[in-house]
């Protein structure tokens, strides 16, 4: 037995007032489905039931578009940019206000460790709000080109691997620029978005503004098929976002896509070795491994790969896997049992693959959804746990001996999302962050965000950029009416 | 001189140090090549981990465990000008006692004074108290004089009964790059210690660098420091719990590299229970719990005690009481 053993310090879940079943909400109100069905929403650390939740229909995706047309021909889309801040900042205010319940819910609902929906997701997401709010009645200094103006109603689908703060990514630029919004949160984590509903109502927001529709594949496809939808902004899986560049090609639908990711995380013999070592921990098992812009492969260059692997392996011993709701989870439970399925099947390939398996060993619940913390050496680029998204806390270690090298294996992906950079060396920084196609370079740091940083992708990891000017460029046009 | 340690019992630094920097002759370049190749710290990131340590919640069974622990950890210390027998023997009747109202409490591990006052402390502790009696020597706080100075500061608190030294680094030199006096200080400092533990006071606050310290920590251990030190508790800032984290991976990394353990002792401006708290999970995470012992683990500080004694009443009374239901024998004089 350890001398010093931590006792449970769980977060009350008091906070949260679950109702049994939920609607849609739809010109600022809650409103049963037209012909959808119902789907539960469970506690991926423990299998409860929280709550029931509507499958939105067709006719529900066509009520939700019809009352943000109303508000974008109506009150929104005559309101002037100083009076939508208002809106914005009121909604942020509330959201740190109630930020103990947010987290709380979004723990419960995705499996996050509270430690980061309480530090990263709720105010990160609050923080969306607040830049975001400065922006609207500042827009013509942006620098979006003459007579930018809001495109109308946006579609919009989120993933379930940060509910509360995709969401926020995606509703503070549209309202800032003006648009209206139909958004539907993944099937798994619709949660903290019906909760965000009530935080709408609160603020006194005009009905119809933001419309939320919960469901999963279909009712997402509605929207991305609607014909009064004038933009679409997703992000998810890279599956599903050819799907919808495929669906919208030959129509006058904007979008941006924030696919997945398999960034390469480069640590060079003069790093500084041990942040560089919490900096791969943050950038692969921060979310159990649930980021696109995860750290997912290790390019150590070889002089000091072991060295690295005794420190990283000394580190995930230190995690402490278990109820997301104990203030000292650092790795909760995987999102859902296909997720878990997922990863079990990309690792066993990548044993079968001929590469070394290793694990924490620490003990997982009976019930639920987990993962060991788990590391694969001697991976080579022909590997699957190489090439593909695990979308885990999964890391691939592969090691480099010169800078070309290293820069040659991180972008041999069809994905080009992010990056990591370890050295002393200012000057190396800024050679491979010019070599490197990613959208988001990171140098001694890793899994950082911030509102006011544009953040997308190269390749099939998407187009368009979230956050910052970049971010509002994607929500106006300066196009003919149509 | 005289030296009360014979020769060959005296850990020859010299020769190891060669011994693990592959050299034939120690000199000023090769401890330097040494220190300056150690990996660096990023400071934005180090800070970041000491934060995340520090946001552990530590709650019922680990709490009292860990208050306990942090007492018994304690060098309850007197470091005034205005240091009188009459306020070191409070001191020890403080250490000897701490909680008047539970006798079970834990005592520190040792109370730190001035060479001048070791005899009193020694004497009104008693020879069975197990609570130890450290002293600060060789010009403490500035290190500022010479070295017959500096070792025959260390004599007299060894020979008056000291069973621990707290020793200042010459900082100027360490800044000013010369590694090998700094070193040769510590080495002739340690044999004139004799079976007195070493702790060798780097002074962090005015080292200023993570790198600073990371370095001064190596070089503190390569020339025979039983522990390392951060601060006088006269310079701002004192310790700091990211400086305390570098402390313990060079110690964490010194073990790999020699099979040899090293304590690390932050001291100054550690006030409060939860403070306490918060070194103590990083030491289990960081070092590892090997070193959550206080063989290996000190606070230098004052106030602290009586921070922990009233958490301790508070776990188990069920209520806070005040700052009069502990006794304070280190009161303000002004």
């Amino acid at each position: 037995m350890a001398k010093f053993e931590y006792a449970p310090a769980p977060e009350s879940r008091a906070v949260v007032d679950l109702k049994p079943s939920y609607g849609l909400f739809i010109n600022g109100e809650f409103t049963d489905s037209e012909g959808g069905s119902a789907f539960k929403s469970i506690s991926p650390a423990t299998e409860e039931v929280l709550a029931e939740v509507t499958e939105a229909s067709p006719a529900d995706v066509d009520r939700a578009v019809a009352a943000a047309r109303r508000a974008f021909n109506g009150p929104w889309g005559r309101m002037s940019g100083a009076d939508r801040g208002k809106y914005l900042f009121r909604i942020a205010r509330i959201l740190q206000e109630r930020a103990r319940e947010f987290a709380v819910l979004e723990s419960l609902d995705n499996g996050k460790p509270i430690r980061e929906s309480r530090d990263v997701d709720v105010p990160l997401a609050a923080a969306h709000f607040f830049y975001h709010a400065g922006w609207a009645d500042k827009l013509e200094y942006a620098g979006l080109g003459a007579g930018a103006r809001p495109h109308g109603v946006v579609g919009q689908v989120i993933p379930w691997n940060f509910p509360l703060l995709m969401l926020a990514w995606k509703i503070a630029p549209a309202l800032a620029t003006g648009n209206t919004v139909v958004i539907k949160p993944a099937e798994t984590t619709p949660l903290s978005a019906l909760l965000f509903a009530e935080v709408l109502q609160q603020a006194d927001l005009p009905p119809g503004v933001v419309n939320i529709v919960t469901g999963a594949g279909t009712t997402g496809q509605a929207i991305v098929d609607h014909p009064d939808i004038d933009k679409l902004a997703f992000t998810g899986s890279t599956g599903v976002g050819k799907m919808i560049a495929r669906s919208i090609a030959g129509t006058r639908k904007k979008a941006t896509l924030e696919l997945g990711g398999k960034a390469a995380n480069i640590i060079f013999d003069d790093a500084p070795i041990d942040q560089a070592v919490e900096g791969i921990v943050n950038g692969i098992f921060f979310n159990q491994g649930h980021v696109c812009c995860a750290g997912s492969r290790l390019l150590v260059q070889e002089s000091i790969a072991d060295e690295v692997e005794k420190r990283l392996k000394r580190r995930l011993a230190t995690l402490r896997v278990g109820d997301p709701l104990d203030k000292n989870t650092d790795v909760g439970a995987i999102n859902s049992k296909a997720q878990l399925s997922r990863i079990t099947e990309l690792t066993d390939a990548g044993e079968a693959e001929g590469a070394e398996r290793w694990d924490n060993g620490c003990p997982l619940p009976d019930k639920g959804f987990w993962f060991r913390p788990t590391v694969f050496t001697g991976v080579s680029q022909t590997h699957r746990i190489a090439q593909e998204e695990i979308f885990g806390p999964v890391l691939s270690v592969l090691t480099f001996r010169t800078p070309h090298e290293a820069v040659a294996k991180a972008n041999n992906t069809p994905y080009g999302l992010s990056a990591g950079i370890w050295t002393e060396k200012g000057s190396r920084i800024l050679w491979m962050a010019d070599q490197l196609r990613a959208g988001v370079v990171w140098a001694n740091t890793f899994n950082k965000f911030d509102p006011t940083s544009p953040f997308g992708g190269y390749k099939e990891s998407g187009y368009g950029r979230e956050g910052g000017k970049h971010g509002l460029a994607a929500y106006v046009t300066t196009g003919d009416t149509k | 001189m005289s030296t009360t340690v014979a020769a060959d019992s005296a850990v020859d630094a010299t020769a190891r140090a060669r011994d693990l920097l592959g050299v034939t002759r120690l000199t000023n370049t090769a401890l330097t090549s040494w220190l300056h190749g150690l990996p660096g710290v990023d400071q934005v990131g180090a800070e970041a981990r000491a934060a995340a340590l520090g946001t552990r919640s530590i709650k019922t069974t680990s709490k009292q465990w860990g208050i306990d622990t942090a007492i018994s950890m304690i060098d309850l210390t007197t470091l005034e000008g205005a240091d009188t027998p009459g306020k070191v023997r409070g001191l020890c009747a403080k250490a000897l006692t701490p909680d008047v109202t539970d006798l079970s409490t834990p005592r520190p591990a040792a109370v730190c004074v001035y060479g001048d006052m070791v005899e009193i402390a020694k004497d009104a502790l008693g020879a069975d108290s197990r609570v130890n009696v450290a002293a600060v020597a060789t010009a403490f706080p500035s290190g500022r004089a010479s070295m017959p100075v500096k070792l025959a500061d260390t004599r007299f608190a060894v020979e008056a009964g000291a069973d621990e030294i707290d020793m200042v680094i010459d900082r100027g030199a360490f800044l000013a790059g010369d590694y090998l006096t700094v070193f040769r200080e510590i080495a002739a400092v340690k044999e004139a210690c004799g079976d007195a533990r070493l702790k060798v006071i780097m002074e962090t606050g005015e080292l200023v660098t993570y790198d600073n310290v990371r370095r001064a920590s190596w070089l503190s251990m390569l020339a025979g420091g039983d522990f390392i030190k951060t601060s006088t508790g006269k310079v701002s800032p004192a310790a700091t719990l990211p400086v305390t984290m570098i402390m313990l991976e060079a110690v964490r990394d010194w073990l790999d590299l020699t099979g040899e353990m090293v304590g690390v002792k932050p001291a100054g401006g550690i006030r409060t229970s939860k403070d306490a708290l918060k070194y103590l999970v990083t030491v289990n995470e960081v070092a590892g719990e090997e070193w959550l012992d206080n063989h290996w683990f000190r606070f230098g500080a004052s106030s602290l005690l009586n921070d922990l004694l009233l958490q301790r009443q508070r776990i188990a009374t069920g209520a806070y009481s005040g700052a009069d239901y502990v006794t304070d024998d280190s009161p303000s004089l002004y």
